[in-house]
């Protein structure tokens, strides 16, 4: 678990270095997954079996990393209070449109390319 | 016997409670979650925010000092984010024979995505930085916390209504999808990660692996693009 663990965040460290080195507008994280993505493509071989296990374990358990940020909602209570209204609708239509329209438009280029 | 409130100061100085309370809250959550026979709408993100917050407030309890503790699970966003690596990596042949398709779908969705949002609230009249806090909705909640700080938004706001955004993509997406016929698993999934990042990803992954990986693989896409577009499209209709 440990090497694992290590190399999650070798993958992250590197990411945040390169994002404020190149003055990257990417956050580190996600530069780090595209790091450790093209290291597992070099390797060409099955993921490392305790790699899997630690990430799988990771993200079984994702929701409960957002619960800390989440609880910030008690910060912004009259903000909340005076423009519930564009908030919800925009988070209610606007991502409910975005998977309406992303969801056909790829069904639509899959099946243009045979997939 | 010490003194009940030398106690609270304890509680209220240490990262222990915070950190306690947190993760018993979410073990609640999922088994409020699992009472409802797993019914989308009792997400356990949201039942664990409601619980933290509400005790915040009944307690009287700085959301700061909350987070000094809690700060320890939010910490593994980070490295959770790498680990989306693996999942997509597993998927590679279905990803890869179907990657231009994807990309396509993914930035075309996720600037739709931010557009949609950032229209509406501006129709309806949201101060400027409650709109800023709500373009970057769709992208995972670390990232989107960046670019929102980096266009003039809050950053705890964004990581609410990124969450909220979530929660309603996962509760309710699957509806939509089925509603526009949309019935290829990888479809379902791209939809899915390009407008609920997360939290539609780890509901993707729990119906079904194709559309877990392919949820993973638009977050992360969706992620970067909204992060390399849209600080510049905000500057360029700013001015």
């Amino acid at each position: 678990m440990i090497p694992a663990i290590t190399a999650l965040l070798v993958c992250q460290l590197l990411g945040e270095v390169a994002a404020r080195a190149f003055a990257l507008p990417v956050p580190g994280p996600v530069i780090g997954m595209v790091l450790l993505f093209l290291a597992l493509l070099l390797r060409r071989r099955e993921v490392p079996a305790e790699l899997g296990a630690t990430a799988d374990s990771l993200l079984g358990n994702l929701g409960l990393l957002f619960v800390p940020a989440g609880v910030g909602v008690v910060l912004h209570l009259p903000l909340l209070a005076r423009d519930w209204a564009p908030l919800s609708l925009a988070i209610l239509a606007g991502t409910l449109f975005a998977i309406a329209a992303t969801g056909r438009l790829a069904q639509w280029l899959l099946r243009r390319g045979g997939g | 016997m010490n003194d009940l409130a030398e106690i609270w100061v304890y509680l209220a100085r240490e990262p222990l409670a915070a950190l306690t309370a947190t993760l018993l809250a979410w073990l609640l959550a999922l088994r409020v979650h699992r009472w409802c026979g797993g019914h989308a709408l009792a997400n356990p993100v949201l039942i664990a925010v409601a619980l933290l917050a509400g005790g915040l407030l009944a307690a009287g309890v700085d959301y700061r000092d909350y987070f000094a503790g809690a700060q320890f699970v939010h910490f593994l966003l980070g490295p959770a984010t790498v680990a989306l690596a693996v999942p997509l990596y597993r998927q590679l042949a279905l990803v890869r024979r179907s990657a231009a398709a994807a990309i396509a779908s993914v930035v075309l969705g996720g600037a739709f995505a931010s557009l949609a949002g950032i229209a509406i609230a501006l129709a309806l009249g949201a101060a400027p930085e409650v709109t800023a806090s709500l373009a970057p909705r769709s992208v995972t909640t670390p990232v989107a916390m960046g670019i929102a700080e980096r266009i003039g938004g809050l950053p705890s706001l964004t990581a609410v209504v990124v969450i909220l955004g979530g929660i309603t993509g996962a509760a309710l997406g699957p509806l939509v999808l089925d509603l526009m016929r949309v019935r290829d698993w990888r479809a379902r999934g791209l939809a899915i990660g390009t407008a609920a990042h997360g939290i539609g990803t780890a509901r993707a992954l729990s119906v079904n692996a194709t559309a877990g990986a392919f949820s993973g693989l638009a977050m992360g896409l969706n992620a970067l693009a909204t992060a390399l577009l849209l600080p510049l499209l905000w500057a360029l209709f700013a001015e």
